[in-house]
């Protein structure tokens, strides 16, 4: 079992540890997943995410094997830009979701922990013919989120850059806490907020000195449990339960990043397919009419009949509702369409709803 | 482990639930630790009046943020009562386990079950012994 630089940290705030993706990690601290949920929405939340995993891609062909390996049109991709995308296999189905930012003379993969094994091999094996190096520098990275609307006041008084003039989905490097560090303004909260990587020896001071920044703002540690209940009311997908090796990007309604118009790469074909025929099933966002918590495994009936699953499924902390992503047959996914979760046993009541749950503050129009 | 809190004037099971006697009802809950242990609750299903049960069914569940958890009735009899108020108020499992968050009443059809169930010092060891 891998533990983090700040295992010690965590305990000694008072954190739950759970195992995920082979890493201990706080899944909450006394405060209670509810109370971190709510201060990432209204203040600031600080984040232990080093299980995440780095790959670097170098060399004079990093743009055209990207280009090969991701649904994203990597070519879009300005100096300093970091943009969400999907590699899939030949099928169509997912090898991982994925943050590509674009670096001065190279590129860095951001990869979920528990594929980062696979994503390596897969990217290494994908790379034959194409003139590049590909480095998981993991180990020596480390990485914390700090999100929320109170983390660029937070964090601007700490760091040199100036964060007004990082805009969202894109990165800027410089000293934080008197640390070497890269800077993305991303996350996956739907809240505004930033990631930030820099050498795994610096993990407990830089730690200690975001929540020093962040104390009068109202910046706590939260762990896994918000982290799960915050990207979920967004609607963004998680590895293991809406997209995994047996599910292709459209059906999980991730069309918008698959640039099937960009020229070929890995599983273009079956993805234009499956865009072009329509998709057998649909992740579709369920509101419970009668009161449950749905949760991931639980079966979708429509009338009576078992033809869906839930993804993920809890009870919204900003919404106040009981709310679930889940696979149904494409034919019953319109919103307002009436089916049934069998929570314990019981068929409960639920309604087909519009996605996201929750909109991310930077996407809202102004 | 010190942190929890025990009442003395109830019994415990095993399985966590309290059982406070008035007459022949027991009025039945979780205890501080039980909800300690799950976390932030999220919702709580509770039995239908009139349903007859028997120590160690599961008669009502209470889901946290991370888990769904069945209730145990500690004692036989009939359930009589039920917190209505609690499935639109979960938080008060955490605010207050021993008050505002009882589950339900059960009319005792075997009132030496009570007996049977663990007082306070049993019920300690039992938690510190989870713990480890």
């Amino acid at each position: 079992m891998n533990k983090t630089q700040l295992y010690e940290k965590h305990l000694a705030l008072g954190a739950r540890m759970i195992e995920f993706a082979g890493w201990l990690l706080p899944v909450q601290y006394p405060t209670g997943p509810i109370a971190e949920h709510h201060a990432v929405r209204n203040a600031a939340g600080i984040f232990d995410i080093d299980h995440m995993g780095q790959i670097m891609v170098h060399g004079p062909d990093a743009l055209p094997f990207l280009q090969h390996i991701m649904t994203w049109d990597i070519s879009t991709l300005a100096p300093d830009d970091a943009h969400y995308s999907l590699m899939c296999y030949g099928d169509g189905t997912v090898v991982d979701d994925v943050f590509v930012y674009r670096r001065d003379q190279a590129y860095m993969v951001v990869v979920n922990a528990a594929n980062r094994r696979k994503d390596f091999r897969w990217m290494t094996q994908q790379a034959t013919g194409y003139n590049v190096q590909i480095a998981d520098v993991s180990d020596e990275t480390y990485m914390l989120a700090v999100q929320g609307p109170k983390a660029e006041a937070i964090l601007q008084k700490i760091t040199d850059i100036d964060l007004s003039r990082v805009p969202r989905f894109t990165s800027a490097s410089g000293q934080v806490a008197g640390v070497f560090t890269l800077l993305g303004r991303t996350g996956y909260t739907g809240e505004d907020g930033f990631e930030l990587f820099f050498s795994a020896d610096q993990a407990e001071h830089m730690w200690d000195a975001i929540l020093e920044a962040g104390r009068d703002d109202g910046l706590i540690p939260c762990g896994l449990a918000a982290r799960d209940s915050l990207r979920f009311e967004a609607c963004f997908p998680l590895y293991g339960h809406e997209i995994h090796a047996r599910i292709d990007p459209i059906s999980a309604r991730l069309g918008y990043f698959v640039k099937t118009g960009k020229g070929p790469f890995v599983g273009r074909d079956a993805l234009l397919k499956v865009r072009l025929e329509g998709p057998e099933q649909k992740l579709v966002g369920l509101e419970m009419v009668d009161k449950g918590v749905p949760r991931q495994g639980y079966p979708v009936l429509i009338g009576g009949e078992p033809r869906g699953h839930v993804t993920t499924g809890m009870k919204s902390p900003t919404l106040n509702k009981f709310l679930a992503l889940a696979y149904v047959p494409a034919e019953h996914s319109a919103v307002g369409t009436e089916v049934e979760v069998l929570i314990h046993g019981k068929p409960k009541k639920a309604v087909i709803v519009k996605t996201p749950f929750y909109v991310p503050v930077y996407r809202r129009k102004q | 482990m010190s942190d929890y809190i025990f009442l003395d004037d109830r019994r415990y099971a095993p399985t966590h639930e309290w059982a406070k006697v008035e007459g022949d009802i027991a009025i039945v809950g979780i205890s501080d630790y039980a909800q300690h242990a799950l976390s932030d609750v999220v919702y709580v299903e509770l039995p239908e009046v009139g349903t007859q049960v028997s120590k160690g069914d599961p008669v009502a569940v209470v889901e946290s943020v991370k888990a769904a958890e069945d209730v145990y009735a500690p004692l036989s009899g009939e359930i009589v009562e039920i917190n209505e108020e609690l499935p639109d108020n979960p938080e008060w499992v955490n605010e207050d386990p021993y008050g505002k968050a009882w589950f339900f009443k059960i009319k005792m059809s075997n009132p030496a079950e009570y007996d049977e169930l663990l007082d306070v010092e049993a019920y300690k060891k039992v938690v510190e012994e989870e713990e480890h």
